[in-house]
């Protein structure tokens, strides 16, 4: 049973309590130690005893399923758990530090501190996300960051596991999630959503941004279900010179259908990353929130409403991928160029989801001065852009979901691998020159990608014969 | 303690002898026959053998109503093919067979768990655990905290919370499940020689003791080699079809 009175010395498992050092509503928070466990460790330990209080118990077990699952910097990495026959707690790696909580105290932070976070964020959840887990509690309460800056998501009492059986699901009538952050769907029952978590993410970077909530904090079920209706006041509104880009980021996070924000946190971080090329739509212009008639017809729309079938999270995260194609566009490889285009298309058939991000690298050379104008004087940058530009043109993508970029770095292929990485791209197309012993010899930008890259990579060959085709590694 | 969970055979060699073999490559260290070891399939007499085996090696072994019905002849809810398959089955098995049989207990509880072919509440009258609600009338007629049971042949998994609340959840094939300690658990493997969600490969599930953990599995097995016995046998064609359910019936 539980530890009615937990004290610094008290023995749980072979774990030593050492500090109290947060009190929740649902629990204790101890840092702790073990003589065999040489990182700093916390013990979680619930608050009420067995048969108490029913919520902190299925939150405890939820927590206790799920977190044993999860891997990776973006965790706290879990160490061990003891259930309610014993002694129940949850022992895993201690995050130094505070949570972003502390930070909105000093809300309105700077647009581009905001940015920074919620793109740290956003890679957070897309890497929980890919492990079949959504959050659905996301609030600056439970993020905290590692000195090395990742973002680590806490908490997951409330979280779902699309694997695994959802202990929550059948146990509570009401929505379940945290007042000023719950998304739409969410008051609905819905509780397998990963863009739930883009929702939630939307309201707190609203809230670093602005200083205040979108929603205020409701504490009734008919004040949570006015977001279904009521669009919060656009930021700008707020605060004078609120760039327009920041504003239709955090607003599209805030739609109200999950289908109309962003699809996968990996697009958003994207977004959060490349503000220059979010394309601006009437959100980023809004200065006032909507109308009486369009709320009351949003209103009696939501008076109905019925949660959406909600996606099977894989097949959502798949269905939605970064696609990265790198366009080498000097003199000599335009037909390799042509080929990688008619490569594309063909990918792009099949991912209609699919956000593409056109890439090519301006070698700039190791040592000495660069010259980054010829002698036109017009910039390398700028004509390298207008041809990528010309170059993806034939493709006829949705201007919202292509983006060009020149990265201007002395070695083409780590530049290549680098971006990928960052921008959490899911597959990346790049073609190669025919095979020649001396390309052998030296070693070629395209294998040292499929060797380096994340991710899935397709390499297009032309070569001398005809019946080269493009292989998948 | 490694225990591999096998219901539902109906006398198919074939699926059987690939889920003993996928069983042993994830380690399984003990196995439990959740009843339905005959009936339908071509090979009863195989099944058996095997299934002898095992049980003299400490298997936990309960009895089916197919396996009854070869026993004291079939129920009245039996359909007129069943019938059929089961007065030829009986002429297949020799005396230890039927011995073997005749010995199987309707439930088996140890280590805090329940094996039983059909339901808890009573066993003997082998009706089904088709909704949350049957299978919360099964959980609460035991003490034991998990249920392992067959007679439904697809897979599926029960939980009941301390409240009462019972959930259900289809399983995803090779994901090991962590079955929460403070609540109660009732796990259908599916059946390994006729499953019939629309999927030929065999069903079945490994509980690992140490872990409190429940993983379910699919294993490919050449099902057109037990179509081909059964057709041979002159069983009736209703059993062929089942193996390999054309595409129309699927859900």
């Amino acid at each position: 049973m539980t530890a009615l009175f937990p004290a610094p010395g008290t023995s749980i498992d072979g774990f030593r309590l050492e500090e109290e050092v947060h009190r929740g509503g649902m629990a204790t928070l101890w840092r702790a130690t073990r003589p065999d466990i040489s990182f700093p460790l916390m013990v979680k330990l619930p608050r009420t005893g067995y048969g108490e209080d029913h919520a902190a118990i299925v939150g405890f077990e939820v927590e206790q399923m799920i977190l044993p699952t999860l891997t990776g910097v973006h965790v706290p990495r879990f160490v061990a758990a003891g259930d309610f026959t014993t002694q129940p707690y949850i022992a895993m790696e201690l995050i130094p530090g505070a949570t972003l909580r502390a930070r909105l105290d000093e809300a309105p932070l700077p647009p581009a501190e905001v940015a920074a976070l919620g793109a740290r964020i956003a890679a957070a959840l897309h890497d929980l996300h890919r492990q079949d887990v959504v959050h659905l509690d996301v609030k600056a309460s439970s993020v905290l960051f590692r000195a090395s800056g990742e973002a680590v998501l806490i908490d997951f009492g409330l979280a779902h596991h699309h694997r695994l059986p959802d202990l929550l699901a059948e146990e509570f009538r009401l929505p379940m999630g945290t007042g000023p952050y719950i998304s739409p769907e969410q008051i609905l029952g819905v509780r397998s959503d990963p863009r739930s978590d883009l929702f939630a993410l939307g309201v707190t970077l609203y809230h670093l941004a602005t200083g205040e909530r979108p929603y205020g904090n409701p504490t009734t079920i008919r004040g949570l279900r006015r977001r279904l209706y009521r669009d919060p006041v656009p930021p700008r509104r707020l605060r004078a010179n609120f760039p327009p880009w920041l504003q239709e980021i955090i607003l599209r996070c805030l739609e109200v259908d999950p289908a109309a924000r962003y699809q996968t946190a990996a697009q958003l971080a994207f977004a959060l990353q490349n503000p220059e090329q979010v394309p601006l739509t009437e959100r980023a212009r809004r200065t006032t929130a909507d109308g009486i008639a369009k709320i009351a017809r949003r209103w009696f729309r939501a008076l109905g409403a019925e949660p959406p079938p909600s996606p099977a999270m894989a097949d959502h995260l798949s269905r939605s991928p970064i696609v990265m194609v790198a366009i080498d566009l000097a003199a000599g490889m335009e037909a390799i160029a042509e080929a990688l285009r008619r490569a594309v298309q063909r990918i792009l058939q099949t991912e209609p989801g699919a956000r593409l991000a056109c890439v090519t690298v301006l070698r700039t050379s190791r040592i000495g001065v660069d010259f980054d104008v010829d002698e036109q004087g017009r910039s390398l940058h700028v004509l390298r852009l207008v041809e990528l530009k010309h170059w993806a043109r034939p493709l006829r993508w949705a201007p919202d979901r292509v983006t060009f970029h020149v990265l201007q770095a002395p070695d083409p292929a780590s530049a290549l691998v680098e971006y990928a990485r960052t921008n959490h791209v899911d597959h990346i197309v790049i073609g190669a020159r025919g095979s020649s012993a001396l390309r052998r010899y030296l070693g070629s930008v395209s294998s040292r990608v499929v060797a380096e890259a994340p991710c899935t990579v397709t390499v297009f060959r032309v070569g001398d014969s005809a019946a080269a085709g493009p292989s998948t590694h | 303690m490694r225990t591999a969970l096998l219901t539902d055979i109906h006398a198919n060699r074939e699926a059987l002898a690939a889920c003993l073999s996928h069983a042993q490559r994830m380690r399984a260290d003990r196995y439990a026959y959740l009843g339905d070891l005959v009936g339908y399939g071509a090979d009863p007499a195989w099944v058996l053998d095997a299934v002898i085996t095992h049980v003299e090696r400490g298997a936990i072994a309960v009895l089916g109503n197919h396996d009854a019905a070869v026993l004291h002849g079939p129920g009245k809810g039996m359909s007129a093919p069943a019938r059929q398959v089961i007065e030829w089955t009986r002429q297949r098995l020799d005396a230890r067979h039927l011995d073997f049989l005749a010995d199987l207990p309707l439930t088996h509880e140890t280590d805090d768990a329940l094996y039983v072919h059909a339901n808890t509440w009573a066993p003997e009258r082998w009706e089904y655990v088709a909704s949350a609600m049957d299978a919360r009338r099964s959980m609460t007629a035991t003490a034991s905290r998990h249920t392992f049971c067959g007679h439904v042949h697809e897979p599926g998994l029960y939980h009941m919370s301390p409240g009462g609340r019972v959930a259900a959840f289809t399983p995803i094939p090779g994901t090991a499940i962590p079955l929460a300690p403070q609540r109660r658990w009732l796990a259908i493997p599916g059946s390994v020689g006729q499953p019939r969600d629309g999927v030929p490969a065999a069903c079945y599930a490994l509980f690992d003791a140490a872990q409190h953990s429940l993983t379910y599995y699919r294993v490919p097995y050449d099902f057109e080699a037990a179509a081909a016995k059964i057709r041979a046998a002159g069983l009736p064609e209703t059993f062929v079809v089942l193996l390999d359910p054309p595409a129309l019936i699927r859900p």
